[in-house]
């Protein structure tokens, strides 16, 4: 997947005009080079961003190789690691996003769906 | 260095040396002989408040200031800001080394377990952290305090284990020399095993209460290809930092000086053969009021005078009492205080444990870089230890010593009614010169006498001499020993005087005897001159009744020749 080499840039995967009076999710993907692991993540995060969250979202990929002090700001050890960025609060998880369960518990978004 | 050294000396062995990074921690290159293996990871366990992350700080500093390499800290307990702050009590100004591009902090904060895992991870945000810090400043020297809170972090230990056996080798592979600190744990020598991937150095640092005293000791459990002391060493952390001596045995090998030093005392110099080896340990021994801290002051005073630098510990009195007490005397040691040739060390033996005290009188004597050391009275520190305890401490205290060439006295109490020739703490066999002072009790008084029990090496003298504390300090006299044994005080002067009575009429036997000679003489030479007087007045008139003769003789001639003639008589019988 050639997303992953647009390090650090923020990337539109899905056009989210039709978020209307619903919130956008901020999604910051941190990885370090393209490991199977981040491309897997990626992979995985797409799906579920797409299953829940269609239209609604907005994922940036960060190389932290390229800027080591944003893992240092973030407090990031454990790659890859997804942090919700919005809604607040910062939610942080992390691994490759395979055990999508997980995910959705960790990202909250079951709640946020049934809220709405 | 101590490895570099090593195989210039021979080159053959170049290749077995493990090339070591000094610490700069006092006292660890030594007992390590030469400090951490270079360019691999070694593993500090210890408990809460050890001084895990002291050992591991100051591996950098002094790495950065004394050794010029650079180092980072990963820090997974206390934030940068946090550090500074403990560490300026300390004397480490970790701001100035970060802007000087010497040091590098990074704080890994762990969210317990607060963090979803969703699948296969890794540590390379680790890594990459790592990596940018090191390369930021050209970092030779790592430190990784805690490493194991990231089992706090993480539930996957699987992976969490993996990655950190990645670590450990990508640190190798990176060629950083690697301090990583450990919590201790109850089955394991670490918490969570981290023994198993660091298999070059593992160090054990442990504080202890033995009778509410607390004693921070150091082991090095192991250390892979390189010989290092086994014993555990005490060290202390105070506002240089950490300082580990190396207090055990160092044998006895040290070298040995002829040098004498005065005592301060002229008439125990003679009895010694002319004073103290220097670098000897002198034992002073008596019961109390003996006089044997004066002995001690007049040492550190003769000292001071021939500009050697001494040192004073006292477990008795404060420096003050003992400084007024020695005026009395007549010994001024406060001119010496205020030169700074003296200082005096007064503590009590309560204070702290036996190690403790042996700990601190090493760094204090090496900050002074004392000469002469004086410890009165090494049997207070009874109270805080067991004669083998104590026996052990002073034999280690003495070698180090006898090392540094440092020439010490020892005052020793021996308890009224004990036996003398004894010390309690059994340290009388450690000592080169052994100087008993004692109560002679004769005639209603009491009187200190001094001998020399023993002295290594040196003619000395086996008499008793009496001790007397004057004005001008401490004066030897003979004694006389007499069969009524030893005299001394006033039997000593009824004897002085009694000797000096019967001199006195010696005296005037002779000068008698010489005038009696005089009168002989002169007796002698008067009659002498009355029979020579005699003898002129007989001569005398035997010469005048011979002249006499003569002239009537001749008149008669005369006369025969003139009645010749006249009977015209023969010529020739009127010649005759």
């Amino acid at each position: 997947m050639s997303n992953t080499e647009n390090k650090g840039q923020s990337q539109n995967d899905e056009t989210d005009n039709a978020a209307v009076q619903r919130e956008v999710w901020e999604l910051r993907l941190y990885v370090s080079g393209q490991t199977e692991k981040s491309v897997t993540a990626l992979a995985n995060l797409k799906k579920i961003a797409e299953e829940h969250l269609a239209g609604r979202y907005h994922i940036e990929v960060i190389d932290i190789r390229q800027n080591p002090q944003l893992a240092r700001d973030e407090q990031i050890i454990g790659l890859p690691a997804l942090v919700r960025k919005l809604p607040q609060p910062i939610r942080k998880i992390i691994g490759d996003l395979s055990k999508t369960e997980r995910v959705l518990v960790g990202l909250d978004i079951k709640a946020g769906k049934d809220e709405h | 260095m101590a490895g570099k050294k090593r195989s210039k000396e021979n080159p053959a062995i170049q290749l077995e040396v493990l090339e070591k990074a000094r610490t700069g921690v006092r006292g660890f290159d030594e007992i390590t002989e030469g400090g951490l293996p270079q360019g691999r990871p070694a593993l500090v366990v210890g408990g809460a408040g050890s001084g895990k992350t002291v050992f591991g700080m100051e591996f950098l500093v002094r790495g950065a200031l004394q050794y010029g390499e650079p180092g980072v800290f990963m820090t997974f307990e206390e934030s940068e800001k946090d550090l500074s702050k403990n560490f300026a009590t300390i004397g480490f100004n970790l701001k100035d080394l970060i802007a000087r591009k010497l040091l590098f902090i990074d704080f890994v904060f762990i969210e317990r377990k607060e963090i979803e895992e969703t699948g296969e991870f890794d540590l390379d945000g680790l890594f990459v952290r790592l990596e940018s810090a090191i390369d930021s400043i050209g970092a030779k020297r790592v430190v990784l305090d805690t490493l194991e809170a990231l089992f706090s972090g993480f539930s996957d230990e699987a992976i969490l284990r993996a990655e950190l056996r990645r670590l450990f080798r990508w640190l190798k592979d990176k060629g950083v020399t690697v301090v990583i600190t450990c919590e201790r744990g109850t089955t394991t020598l670490t918490r969570f095993g981290l023994e198993e991937y660091v298999a070059d150095c593992v160090i054990m640092l442990d504080q202890r209460m033995t009778d509410q005293v607390a004693t921070r000791r150091m082991r090095i459990i192991k250390y892979r290809g390189s010989k290092h002391g086994s014993n555990e060493y005490p060290f202390l952390i105070d506002e240089n930092g950490l300082s580990i001596l190396p207090v055990t045995s160092l044998g006895l090998n040290y070298t040995v000086s002829s040098e004498r030093v005065p005592s301060g005392i002229e008439r125990l110099d003679n009895m010694l053969g002319g004073g103290y080896f220097r670098g000897s340990s002198i034992l002073v021994t008596g019961t109390p009021g003996t006089g044997k801290s004066t002995v001690g002051a007049h040492f550190a005073d003769a000292a001071c005078r021939a500009g050697k630098r001494s040192l004073y510990f006292s477990f008795e009195e404060s420096p003050h009492q003992i400084m007024r007490n020695m005026t009395s005397v007549g010994i001024d040691l406060k001119q010496w205080v205020d030169k700074g040739t003296l200082r005096f060390h007064a503590t009590r033996p309560s204070l702290y444990g036996l190690e403790m005290h042996l700990v601190t009188m090493h760094k204090i004597i090496e900050d002074f870089k004392a000469e002469v050391v004086i410890v009165d009275p090494v049997s207070n520190l009874a109270s805080v230890g067991s004669n083998t305890e104590i026996g052990s401490m002073l034999t280690r205290l003495i070698d180090f010593l006898k090392f540094r060439q440092i020439t010490s006295l020892f005052t020793n109490l021996t308890l009224a009614g004990g036996v003398l020739e004894a010390t309690e703490v059994g340290i009388s066999s450690l000592m080169d010169t052994w100087i008993l002072l004692r109560d002679i009790e004769i005639g209603g008084e009491r009187n200190r006498g001094m001998y020399v029990l023993k002295s290594r090496g040196m003619a000395h003298s086996n008499q008793i001499r009496e001790f007397l504390l004057t004005n001008e300090g401490v004066q030897l006299r003979d004694v006389y020993a007499g069969p009524a044994g030893v005299l001394t005080g006033t039997a000593r002067l009824a004897q002085e005087a009694q000797e000096k009575a019967q001199a006195m009429t010696r005296q005037q036997e002779i000068e008698h005897n010489q005038r009696e000679i005089e009168r002989q003489r002169q007796i002698m030479e008067a009659q002498i001159s009355a029979i020579q007087a005699q003898f002129e007045v007989t001569k005398e008139k035997l010469e005048m009744s011979v002249t006499q003769e003569q002239t009537v003789e001749k008149l008669l001639a005369k006369d025969r020749e003139a009645m010749a003639r006249l009977r015209k008589a023969d010529k020739t019988l009127a010649v005759k």
